[in-house]
């Protein structure tokens, strides 16, 4: 076995919290997100920021959360609005949980290009 | 009506057995598992508890006519068998608000498991669960901060945090621990921990470990872009000295410290909880000497008991074993007393080792710590158990690794992250613990070879406290 005798060098990356060690989601896993956050009863928000700001705790609302919303398809075109109007921010999904008023899900879906 | 003092030694049971007695909303219960001595009837020991534990002594005395003694006293309301167990049984005692100092845990142990456990007339005796009535509830101070502003504080969501003990735990120069800390923080975790046998010794004094852990902090947040924290242990020999540790962590801009709750003791932990709420601190808790008290099956505190009063007295993070790594723990009965720590309302559920309805009321919750003895391949086993609102603590499990503790580092989140994934896309990730992570090892060497390097590692013993059950 190859890596037993070699010690690789971990490079430092900068990343955006939640999922920022795993490999840009397809389509269809960005789909199962946000399925998720619906089911569990939580309001969907898209989120934007300059990467500039990026560990600023408040980034821009993109309108407002979609409270009470249960369409995917509604939430897929949000967040690919925003993605159009801020194509050089951060955008994330948060799954927003009134109850707790905390965040049950939340992570970057598009990087600023 | 008056009643006439007759001295001598009458039977417990006369004035402490009353299974008649409807327990308030306002008493304190206490559910102990009793094994008396042979011979003793069962209500006369279940009674000598209750009295031994609130208002009474060996021998009537002429000044408890000089109050209402009925009105005081702990009273055995209730005795049953415990299942699969014929010595032993348990016997449940209510006692008055009025017995307990407001806002005061450690009244309320002095008074429940003082002198009783000493008692001649018990072979052992196990403080299995208690109540706390929402009276007093509201009179105590709680976690300093509790889960949701810890989430907003650190940035953290939608996931458990992860962590890791510097190790070697003892022996390290300041230079040297901060080194780790800052291998172990760059490499993606959100927490790394003092192990709780550090506190200022002359290989390291704390004022040391504080400045150079401070600038590991700083230097992992600016070069990975998210939140950073380390428990940075405050426990001392005297609260003076505790909370100076306390002042200068706060000085250096760091987001939590860290305290042993037993060892400690709660008067010394619920002086520095409330000093965290008022300095904007988060407050981790390691439960050393936990084991002495609570592993025995017939004596000694339940640690759900010690879980329910950590939560009273303050803290927003503790530690509740792992089930899977190499310390003590089964499954349902973790389970039973992390949701103690998390959620406002806890039914009775015999089948988690609770006893008794459990309202919290408004009092914050706080982050299960799993830590002890657990590796990667234990990660989906842990994201399952412990869900999101949990820390899990991965030490050997994170220096271990063959590349260093950075690239441990790293395998242990691209893990989480992958469990945290497929478990929202509704897989089952215990089931396909397997396929999911080495799908995720595709993409991520140092996982892969974390991997390799603990695959053949298990902790395979039989729990010693088992829940009764035949």
């Amino acid at each position: 076995m190859p890596f037993k005798s070699t010690v690789g060098d971990y490079q430092t990356v900068a990343t955006l919290e939640t999922f920022g060690f795993l490999p840009p989601m397809s389509q269809d896993e960005i789909y199962d997100q946000i399925a998720y956050i619906i089911a569990q009863g939580w309001s969907p928000l898209v989120e934007h920021v300059h990467p500039s700001r990026s560990m600023a705790t408040y980034w821009s609302y993109w309108k407002l959360p979609f409270f009470g919303e249960k369409d995917l398809g509604v939430i897929v075109s949000e967040l690919e609005a925003c993605h159009r109007a801020y194509p050089d921010h951060h955008v994330r999904l948060v799954g927003y949980d009134a109850y707790t008023q905390s965040q049950g899900s939340c992570f970057v879906v598009f990087e600023a290009r | 009506m008056s009643k006439k003092y007759d001295a001598g030694v009458k039977e417990y049971r006369d004035t402490y057995w009353t299974p008649d007695y409807v327990p308030l909303d306002t008493d304190l219960l206490a559910c102990f598992k009793v094994t008396g001595q042979e011979g003793v009837p069962k209500e006369e020991v279940a009674a000598a508890v209750a009295a031994e534990s609130s208002t009474g002594t060996w021998s009537t005395v002429w000044s408890e006519l000089l109050t209402d003694l009925d009105f005081y006293k702990g009273r055995c309301y209730r005795i049953e068998d415990v299942p699969g167990d014929k010595e032993s049984f348990y016997a449940f005692i209510a006692y008055p608000l009025d017995l307990f100092e407001e806002g005061s845990i450690t009244n309320v142990l002095t008074s429940l498991v003082g002198n009783v456990f000493g008692f001649k007339a018990l072979r052992h005796l196990r403080l299995e669960d208690i109540r706390f009535p929402m009276a007093f509830i509201k009179t105590c101070p709680g976690p300093p901060n509790g889960i949701c502003v810890e989430r907003d504080r650190m940035n953290k969501y939608g996931r458990p945090l992860l962590g890791c003990t510097i190790k070697p735990k003892l022996g390290l120069s300041g230079k040297n621990y901060g080194r780790v800390v800052y291998e172990c923080l760059r490499g993606g975790l959100d927490f790394t921990k003092d192990d709780e046998n550090i506190n200022s010794q002359p290989f390291q004094r704390w004022q040391n470990r504080f400045e150079f852990v401070a600038e590991a902090v700083q230097l992992a947040q600016e070069e990975t872009g998210e939140k950073k924290g380390h428990y940075l242990n405050c426990t001392a020999a005297t609260p003076e000295e505790m909370y100076e540790r306390a002042e200068f962590a706060k000085e250096l801009g760091q987001p939590i410290i860290m305290h042993d709750y037993i060892t400690g003791g709660f008067t010394a932990n619920t002086g520095l909880s409330k000093w965290c709420r008022k300095n904007g601190m988060l407050l981790h808790i390691h439960r050393a000497m936990h084991a002495v008290i609570d592993r025995h099956p017939k004596h000694g505190i339940h640690f759900r008991v010690l879980a329910k009063c950590l939560r009273l007295s303050g803290g927003d993070q503790l530690h509740t074993g792992t089930v899977v790594g190499k310390l003590e723990g089964d499954r349902q009965t973790t389970l039973g007393f992390i949701d103690q720590l998390r959620e406002s309302f806890v039914p009775e559920d015999r089948s988690r080792g609770n006893f008794f309805d459990q309202d919290w009321g408004s009092m914050p919750g706080v982050f299960a710590v799993a830590s002890g003895g657990i590796h990667v391949w234990h990660m989906p086993a842990l994201v399952a158990i412990f869900g999101d609102d949990s820390v899990l603590q991965f030490g050997g499990g994170t220096h271990g690794h063959p590349w260093g503790s950075a690239a441990g580092a790293a395998a242990n989140r691209v893990a989480l992250e992958a469990c945290v994934k497929a478990r929202n896309a509704g897989r089952e990730i215990e089931k396909e613990s397997r396929d999911i992570l080495m799908e995720a090892a595709k993409h991520s060497p140092e996982l892969a070879i974390a991997l390799e390097t603990w695959k053949e590692i298990k902790f395979e013993f039989d729990t010693v406290d088992k829940l009764d059950v035949n």
